[in-house]
């Protein structure tokens, strides 16, 4: 018997590897290194993360697969890197200062920030099952630990312990689905290949497919959070550190969802029908629930998990379009997400100062007159997830409603525009609480790291920027879904 | 004799229901962790029985790596129960709600 | 070519805007006023340049769209960054930076004592920026930036006083009342980009003439789009955060809440006369909510005594003119009104703010009176624009709101020209009435309080405003031929309803004018009646002359006769509209939807009880419902 292995090029998965070196270069280091000199962590990351963006940029317009039809080397992949490092390095950013506070400013939360990173490109750009199971796991486990990095705060404790029992107990689901796939496949895991196999399969095998699907959602549907798979999220990102939610909202979501819709779109268009059907109303629910419970929050954290649960029902709403430029509207949120999403959390960091102390909404009344900058940005973002023109979040939620439109869906547009304006009531009351209410107590200063005064002015230009230019990140988007024959 | 894919495919479900009530009705999350051991473990039954019956290997690979996961999840799972007990000295699911509403 | 440069136009506010918002806390207040001042000025400096080049332009240019660069893209849809200069578009860039920059200066003197001086200019230059960006927007997503922004920079500025509880309030309530408008319109606009496949004005209503006449989609189009004008128009049913909204500062009233933002949706109407042109069912609506909102917010003007409501409800009701117009297809009758309106509402609410800044604040009529004596350039300013509300000749509102009557009887039914002539006759009434009460009569002030004339600063954007609400009215100067500069020019830009009615006899005309006028002396005669007469004269001439007292009496009785059965219902139906619909039903509806939503709030987050067993069941739920509906379809 001969072992034939097969050819690949490492050059492909260049960013995979330069973050697990990095992530592993920090934890020799952080372990060889004396004790008290571990400020290096944070540029450590930053350097492999840089290197792992410029490896992208080299990869751009590559085609096809590689190590044995287990990796998509294409644009929709390299997009997604390219979210996930910038989720990431603004992460990074924000954190120093925060964990410095609670004296956790560890090797192991940058290393396990790359490797959820790296786990959440194995989700991206897997072409296997396996590969995408792997990248669940790895990005899920470390995000699990991350959850739970404030060893001694019980919240952070309950909340890394729901995370991994339900992220355990919905992945096992998925599996499950995987397994039923295999067999309704007659025994492949590549996503290439499902959708020919499915329609050769004959009808013995159709519960599988169906369960198979049913058991898809349920599995991204939860790391998504959809309703009703949504109930850790408010919890978890009450309790997780509030870098960690930053993270888990931005990364986490967008990882999900690149992974869904590669499988929904290459492994299941045959029963797009029923997908589609089901994902309506999973948009519908999730757009719905989120906005009105995050009407009653009072601490902010917990807001803005609702706030995430919601958008991830209108980016269900762009699965559910199901065309092209449903697929170009996902991509263009998701970046407008995490740069809006990361700013808003960048400033909660800011405001909450020493250990998390300020985070009821009411500490943000008079802001605007004690930090008219900090408030300005805060106002900004609080526009951009709300959808305000001219602002990012305003042209992603135009493309997605109008990709629903397109598909002929009025009345999930009709609804998600409803939502949106429903929401723009809780997130216009932290502007109204800034501006338009005295300071409940003087505050203290705000600590301006030169770190956070940077996440701040990117994710503020960036949101403006590709809200008022979105043309180039479109034609980006554009040219990443082209491997969707089926749009 | 040849087991046919339909047996190895009821007890994989069997496995895999009787893991959830366990998560779901069980107070303790030590065994609640091993109900989801169990859960994926029903998976990897239905795996090798596919394996078998497509004589494809990929089902095969499938469960080691469910089984190097499943490793990696419990081994955390085990740290947070311990961190857990720490600061709260309980191991039952129903007394971990400070975080709620 | 001046015009290549139109971008200037929004973006002077905008950097002032930045500026004052910026660096305004460190900045004097002369430099935040100058700045805040200035970059409107030169707005008003480039719109009038640019006015000069289009009419310098070659005959049959009916506009020019400049492309600053394109801003969504999605496959053959297209949306840019671009102006539409047009002469609608000239019009409303004319009066909305002109009207601004007069208020601008205003507010320097009248905002002069605030601490949040800096705020107020930033937000009021946003403001600016935002309306500009509405009026000029060649595709209906731009003018969607700017109808959001005006609603947004009116919330903050309703709000600016926001230590008084009732004006974070009336901000809410503009803000809840406003989203509920936007959403028609959104609505709308969804549903254009649906049907014709872009947003682009002109490409839009080159495509719906391909329409039949009363086609259902253009029907539902022009319907949507309305509901969008209602709210930010203030008509009925949602019109009451207009009245609340005079918590903000009074020159805001006056730019925003009466000159500007509110006209946007008569300006938006008149935009899209090409699509209502088609949709009779819409202009028909459009009529009616505009007829019904003119008498009604008239008779509720009739028993305020606010003066800032006064004005509040008087603007409701002239809007309702403006969409009565547009409504009977007379559209450049309508944005005709409209430019007087600004002119002449927002001399009055300059005016009343000269008057509450000269009492420290007091804004109760009955506490005022005789203020002739000490305020004479503001007495003299309000009373030109009271007469030019009133529709006197040759005062600018005689000439706009004349045109609408005839119109109304014209085009339309007898039943709105009935309406509208009603409510012109309360109109008059009503505000003369606010001058007898305010500037004539006997003084009532609180004897603490020494009225005072304003500043120069504010008195003369008042003169200025007043020479306009007193000539701007010529430039539509109806019955000889080619005199109505102001429709020739405008015409280009308006689509016509397909059945107009033909040309009438001059003499008909003539007869229509003297009768409006007719109805507003009435009114005037009235108020003088009932506000400087009959406080004195019942007594007097009662001690003098018994005999003829009963006479008089017996005259007065039929005063009395006309007080009761016609007065005095319409008062109390005025009350009723008032206390009753206004606070009951309208905002009942509107504090009930958020309510409904509040309630909900609280309810649904106890589903999240904390217990991870109960997450993992609904995670189960999830599982049964979607593989049952997939295995059961």
């Amino acid at each position: 018997m001969t072992l034939t292995i097969p050819s690949f090029t490492l050059s492909s998965i260049g960013p995979w590897l330069t973050l697990t070196g990095t992530a592993i270069l920090i934890l020799l280091v952080d372990a060889l290194s004396p004790k008290g000199r571990k400020a290096y962590f944070p540029q450590l990351s930053l350097l492999g993360l840089g290197i792992a963006l410029l490896q992208t940029f080299r990869l751009w317009n590559h085609t096809g697969t590689d190590f044995a039809r287990m990796v998509y080397v294409d644009n929709f992949a390299f997009f997604f890197y390219a979210v996930f490092i910038l989720g990431t390095a603004l992460t990074v950013l924000i954190s120093r200062h925060y964990l410095e506070d609670y004296g956790k400013n560890l090797g192991e939360y940058y290393a396990l920030l790359l490797f959820a990173t790296l786990g959440m490109m194995l989700l991206a750009a897997g072409a296997h099952l396996i590969m995408i199971f792997l990248g669940l796991e790895v990005m899920s486990i470390a995000v699990y630990v991350l959850a739970g990095l404030f060893r001694e705060d019980a919240k952070s404790n309950e909340a890394a312990l729901k995370y991994l029992v339900l992220g355990a107990f919905s992945s096992a689901f998925l599996l499950f689905g995987i397994a039923m796939l295999y067999g309704a496949t007659g025994g492949s895991l590549y996503l290439d290949d499902m959708a020919a196999r499915l329609a050769q399969a004959g009808a013995l095998t159709q519960p599988l497919t169906l369960l198979a699907l049913a058991l898809f959602i349920v599995g991204f549907g939860f790391k998504v959070a959809s309703v009703p798979f949504h109930m850790w999220t408010p919890d978890v990102y009450e309790g997780a550190p509030t870098s960690i939610t930053a993270f888990m909202a931005v990364g986490v979501k967008a990882a999900a969802f690149a992974a869904f819709a590669r499988v929904l779109f290459l492994a299941f268009p045959a029963l797009k029908v029923d997908w589609v059907m089901i994902l309506w109303v999973l948009a519908v629910a999730t757009m719905t629930l989120g906005n009105v419970v995050a009407i009653a929050q009072t601490n902010i954290k917990r807001m803005l998990a609702y706030s995430s649960i919601a958008h991830a029902g209108y980016l269900l709403v762009a699965l559910v379009a199901a065309n092209q430029l449903g697929a170009v509207s996902l991509l263009y949120y998701l970046l407008a997400y995490t740069l809006m999403n990361l700013g808003a959390f960048g400033v909660v960091i800011l405001v909450g100062r020493k250990k998390d102390s300020y985070l009821s909404i009411y500490d943000y009344s008079g802001l605007g007159f004690q930090h008219p900058a900090l408030a300005a940005a805060m106002a900004l973002f609080m526009f951009a997830l709300a959808g305000i023109p001219p602002t990012a979040g305003f042209v992603g939620k135009f493309y997605i409603f109008s990709a629903a439109v397109q598909a002929g869906y009025i009345w999930l547009a009709i609804i998600g525009v409803m939502n949106s304006l429903v929401s723009v009531f809780y997130y216009l009351r932290i502007t109204v609480l800034m501006y338009m209410k005295p300071p409940e107590a003087e505050l203290g200063p705000v600590a301006f790291t030169p770190a956070l005064t940077t996440v701040l002015l990117v994710t503020a230009v960036g949101v403006l920027l590709i809200g008022i230019f979105p043309g180039f990140l479109y034609n980006l988007a554009v040219n990443s879904v082209k491997i969707f024959p089926s749009l | 004799m040849v087991v046919p894919v339909s047996y190895y495919l009821a007890l994989s479900v069997a496995l895999f229901a009787l893991g959830v009530i366990g998560v779901l009705v069980r107070r303790n999350i030590l065994v609640i962790l091993m109900c989801i051991e169990m859960m994926l473990n029903a998976v990897n039954l239905a795996f090798i029985g596919f394996a078998d019956h497509f004589k494809a290997v990929d089902g095969q690979v499938f469960v080691f790596f469910v089984m190097t996961v499943a490793a990696a999840e419990v081994a955390v799972g085990l740290a947070l129960i311990v961190a857990i007990f720490r600061t709260r000295a309980t191991v039952y699911v129903d007394d971990l709600n400070i975080l709620k509403w | 070519m001046m015009m290549d440069y139109v971008w200037l136009i929004p973006l002077f506010p905008l950097v002032g805007f930045l500026i004052n918002g910026f660096c305004g806390q460190r900045l004097p207040k002369t430099i935040v006023g100058i700045i805040g001042s200035g970059v409107i000025g030169l707005s008003f400096l480039v719109t009038v340049k640019i006015f000069l080049e289009f009419l310098s332009l070659p005959a049959g240019t009916k506009a020019v769209e400049k492309v600053v660069f394109t801003w969504i893209t999605s496959g053959t849809f297209q949306a840019q960054a671009a102006f539409l200069i047009d002469p609608l578009s000239l019009v409303m860039l004319g009066v909305v930076t002109g009207v601004s920059f007069l208020i601008h200066i205003y507010s320097v003197g009248y905002m002069h004592d605030e601490p949040g001086f800096y705020r107020y200019f930033s937000y009021l230059n946003l403001f600016v920026f935002a309306m500009l960006l509405l009026v000029s927007a060649n595709n209906f997503l731009l003018m969607f930036v700017g109808w959001e922004g005006v609603g947004l920079c009116s919330y903050l500025l309703i709000g600016f006083w926001y230590e008084k509880k009732s004006a974070s309030d009336a901000a809410k309530k503009a803000f809840v009342v406003n989203r509920i408008g936007d959403f028609g319109f959104l609505l709308g606009i969804f549903l254009i980009f649906w049907t014709f496949g872009t947003v682009n004005l002109r490409e839009v209503f080159a495509l719906a003439a391909k329409y039949p006449v009363g086609s259902g989609v253009i029907t539902a189009i022009t319907l949507l789009l309305f509901v969008g004008a209602i709210g930010k128009s203030a008509q009925i049913p949602l019109y009451t955060w207009l009245p609340d909204a005079m918590e903000g500062p009074t020159p805001v009233s006056a730019l925003i809440h009466a000159a500007t933002m509110v006209t946007a949706g008569v300006y938006m109407v008149a935009r899209c006369s090409a699509l209502y042109s088609l949709a009779p069912l819409s202009l028909t609506v459009v009529a009616a909510v505009g007829a019904l909102t003119a008498i009604f917010a008239a008779t509720i003007g009739m028993c305020q005594f606010d003066i800032k409501r006064v004005l509040a409800y008087s603007t409701v009701s002239q809007l309702g003119y403006m969409f009565l117009a547009c409504g009977v297809g007379a559209y450049i009758s309508g944005i005709f009104h409209l430019m007087t309106h600004a002119f002449f509402k927002a001399l009055l609410f300059l005016g009343s703010g000269s008057v509450i800044h000269g009492l420290h604040g007091e804004q109760d009529m009955r506490k005022m009176g005789h203020l002739k004596k000490y305020m004479p350039i503001t007495y003299w300013t309000f009373l030109l624009a009271t007469l030019a509300i009133a529709g006197i000749f040759p005062f600018a509102g005689f000439f706009s709101k004349d045109e609408i009557l005839f119109h109304s009887l014209v085009d339309g039914k007898f039943i709105y020209w009935l309406i509208a002539t009603t409510a012109a006759f309360i109109t008059a009434f009503y505000m003369f009435r606010a001058v007898f009460m305010t500037f004539l009569g006997e003084s009532r002030v609180d004897p603490q309080v020494h009225p005072h004339e304003s500043p120069p600063v504010m008195t003369v954007p008042l003169m200025i405003l007043a020479v306009l609400s007193v000539v701007g009215g010529l430039v539509g100067f109806p019955i000889i031929e080619g005199a109505h500069v102001f429709r020739e020019f405008l015409s280009p830009a308006i689509t016509p309803v397909a059945h107009a009615g033909g040309h009438q006899a001059v003499s008909f005309e003539v007869f229509m004018m003297i009768f409006s006028m007719a109805v507003a002396a009435i009114g005037i005669y009235t108020a003088y009646k009932f506000y400087i007469l009959k406080p004195d004269l019942p007594t007097a001439i009662a001690n003098r002359f018994p005999v003829i007292y009963d006479y008089i009496y017996n005259k007065y009785f039929v005063d009395e006769l006309y007080d009761a059965t016609i007065v005095e219902p319409i008062k109390a139906g005025s009350d009723f509209l008032w206390h009753g619909v206004d606070d009951k039903v309208v905002d009942g509806a509107v504090n009930g939807s958020a309510g409904v939503i509040t309630w909900l709030s609280a309810h649904l987050r106890k589903l999240e009880t904390g217990f991870v067993q109960n997450y993992a069941l609904a995670i189960l739920v999830g599982v049964v419902l979607i593989t049952g509906y997939l295995i059961g379809r």
